[in-house]
């Protein structure tokens, strides 16, 4: 197993390095030019100092290693520096936003709250309606429970967030006035009235997230459950006269629970990259939001440093899910 | 069989609907501005007059050639990825890094960045239209062939050690015909399964783009598109994104179902 994940981890490097060259000649060819908006009456000439300026000037395997320097060696220092309370060297050069002139980590981390809170949150709600939800469906297959259960998952995946979360809006916004459309980021909880409108504001926007997160996984969870309630070792259970509770929540649940477990891990990188729609309808300022107006403004250093973290979630969740199913199941063996 | 049913309606309405409801979308009628139901526009109209039913029908046209188009693109890869990397053993190493590579993108911000960065290139090359259509279709169909590759080579590694196969070898029949008389035929199931529930995703990534701002032009409807534009108008007009998300929805939705049904029909062990 410790060898597995060695193994694993040493082959994650190259891939992510892999992955972040793709990203980058995926940007650098790209046909866009970001000095696009600014306005006509620039001449040529400064428009050319312009982009010297925003390092365009190099050739692209040197922009491509300074943007490795920056990013896998100097911001980790900088994590370093600050987790140790020292000022830093001001010297390091970081990878800077085009938009704003800023080290496009403080950004990231001034964003990842509001996206940690809604989606991490409202994953985290998703699992916990799916769980009980695909056992009980599965438990009692074909009956009313099971078949509304099962159409409701069916309509929740189907139905794509960017219409459930505008039909949220249209009826608890509009219509009933109960919940706030826009959701403000500058609001501070203090109190319990605060803290009231910091749950109604986030109430649905989690909600909408929660539900389509809820809708996969219950279906796999209940597809997990059927194939095991069928297998021999649960009719032994029952033959030894166990008492029904206990074979489904301690025999059955725990061995359905292994393909679901890791089915969550996987899921939580496409939570991230789901939640730029969800972010967008509701006005939350997070990383989703954050990735939109930086390609909308050619902010290429942004894009490139937010595409990159997102292919990083994914390659380390499945590195999580690969060696959680090890872990979990010990019929399975990497050797 | 609901779903069958809701799927061929909704193909024939945006197939026929636009030569039996021939009011053109793109028609400024600006007295009809912001109306709501009523026997000359069934559906309302827009805020330049423009009728939601004839754009409803369009937009369909155009979300569901745009999925067609892509999930033909992503069988067509997937097949040939996947057979090839089942069938020839010195393939399969590298092409199934490969697949995992593609896995390990994320996705959906890489479309974002390619559609907003090869927009306007590809729109010069072919006209503004046609030009977005094979961006969208070819940037779909090139990042959801995974699924289908993995699942096709699974499958071509089972059936190659079979007598038939291995009959068929042994008689001198060249690989290339082995290939399309006797693997081809035998993962065609899968390959029709993981079809009809990529044509889901596909209607759905679509629509997500034109969400985003990041789809088709502004004049050049599609369903997505009308739902971005309505959400400007929520206040005013709540009904207005009932149209288009429910047509989303409920094609989705049944495409879903014949899926589910499929599988279940093609492959008795998946049962779920």
């Amino acid at each position: 197993m410790t060898t597995y994940t060695v193994r694993r981890l040493l082959i994650a490097v190259p891939t992510l390095i892999f992955i972040s060259l793709v990203i980058f000649l995926l940007l650098d060819l790209a046909p866009s030019d970001p000095t696009a908006n600014l306005p006509l009456t620039i001449p040529p000439e400064v428009r050319q100092k312009i982009r010297e300026s925003l390092g365009l000037g190099e050739p692209i395997h040197i922009r491509y290693l300074l943007w490795c320097k920056q990013f896998f060696i100097n911001e980790p220092l900088n994590v370093i520096d600050a987790l140790l309370g020292q000022s830093g060297d001001s010297e390091r050069l970081r990878v800077l936003s085009w938009q704003t002139r800023s080290p496009v980590v403080d950004l990231i981390v001034e964003r990842l709250p509001q996206t940690l809170w809604v989606v991490g949150l409202s994953y985290v709600i998703g699992v916990l309606i799916a769980i009980p939800i695909g056992i009980f469906s599965a438990y009692r297959q074909y009956s009313w429970f099971d078949q509304i259960g099962t159409f409701v998952s069916t309509v929740g995946f189907s139905v794509p967030t960017f219409f459930t979360g505008v039909l949220m809006i249209v009826v608890f916004s509009v219509g009933l006035g109960w919940f706030p459309s826009i959701y403000d980021t500058t609001h501070r909880v203090t109190d319990w009235s605060s803290f009231l409108l910091q749950a109604r504001q986030m109430a649905m926007p989690v909600f909408v997230l929660a539900l389509y997160n809820a809708a996969q996984i219950s279906r796999f969870m209940r597809a997990s459950m059927l194939e095991n309630l069928h297998r021999d070792y649960v009719r032994t259970a029952r033959g030894k006269g166990f008492r029904e509770r206990r074979i489904l929540f301690v025999h059955v649940l725990r061995n359905s629970m292994i393909p679901v477990v890791t089915i969550i891990a996987l899921g939580v990188p496409q939570v991230f990259g789901g939640a730029i729609i969800t972010e967008q309808i509701f006005k939350v300022n997070g990383l989703g939001q954050l990735l939109i107006v930086a390609i909308q403004g050619g902010d290429l250093p942004t894009v490139q440093t937010l595409t990159f973290i997102f292919a990083g979630l994914i390659v380390a969740f499945n590195l999580v899910a690969d060696i959680l199913y090890g872990v979990l199941d010990p019929t399975i063996r990497y050797d | 069989m609901i779903g069958a049913g809701l799927l061929v309606l909704a193909v024939l309405a945006v197939v026929f609907g636009p030569h039996l409801w021939n009011i053109d979308p793109q028609l400024i009628d600006i007295r009809a501005r912001n109306q709501g139901s009523s026997l000359a526009h069934p559906l309302g109209a827009d805020r330049l007059g423009r009728d939601t039913l004839a754009r409803m029908l369009a937009g369909g046209r155009v979300s569901l050639a745009v999925a067609g188009a892509a999930m033909g693109l992503a069988l067509t890869l997937g097949a040939v990825i996947g057979v090839a990397s089942g069938y020839f053993r010195r393939l399969d190493g590298p092409l199934m890094r490969l697949t995992d590579l593609f896995l390990a993108l994320p996705l959906l911000p890489l479309l974002l960045v390619i559609i907003a960065l090869f927009r306007d290139a590809l729109r010069s090359a072919f006209g503004p239209e046609s030009g977005i259509f094979i961006l969208i279709a070819s940037v779909i169909g090139a990042t959801s062939w995974m699924k289908t590759a993995r699942i096709v080579r699974g499958e071509v590694l089972a059936i190659k050690e079979r007598e038939f196969v291995v009959a068929s070898n042994a008689l001198g029949a060249p690989t290339r015909r082995i290939i399309i008389r006797h693997i081809i035929p035998s993962v065609v199931s899968p390959i029709m399964i993981s079809a009809a529930l990529g044509v889901g995703d596909a209607i759905i990534t679509e629509s997500a783009l034109s969400f985003l701002g990041l789809g088709f032009p502004p004049d050049f409807p599609t369903w997505g598109r009308l739902l971005y534009d309505s959400t400007d108008y929520l206040q005013q007009y709540p009904e207005r994104v009932l149209w288009p998300g429910l047509a989303i929805s409920l094609t989705v939705l049944s495409i879903n179902y014949v899926g589910d049904g499929l599988r279940d029909a093609l492959d008795p062990q998946a049962r779920g």
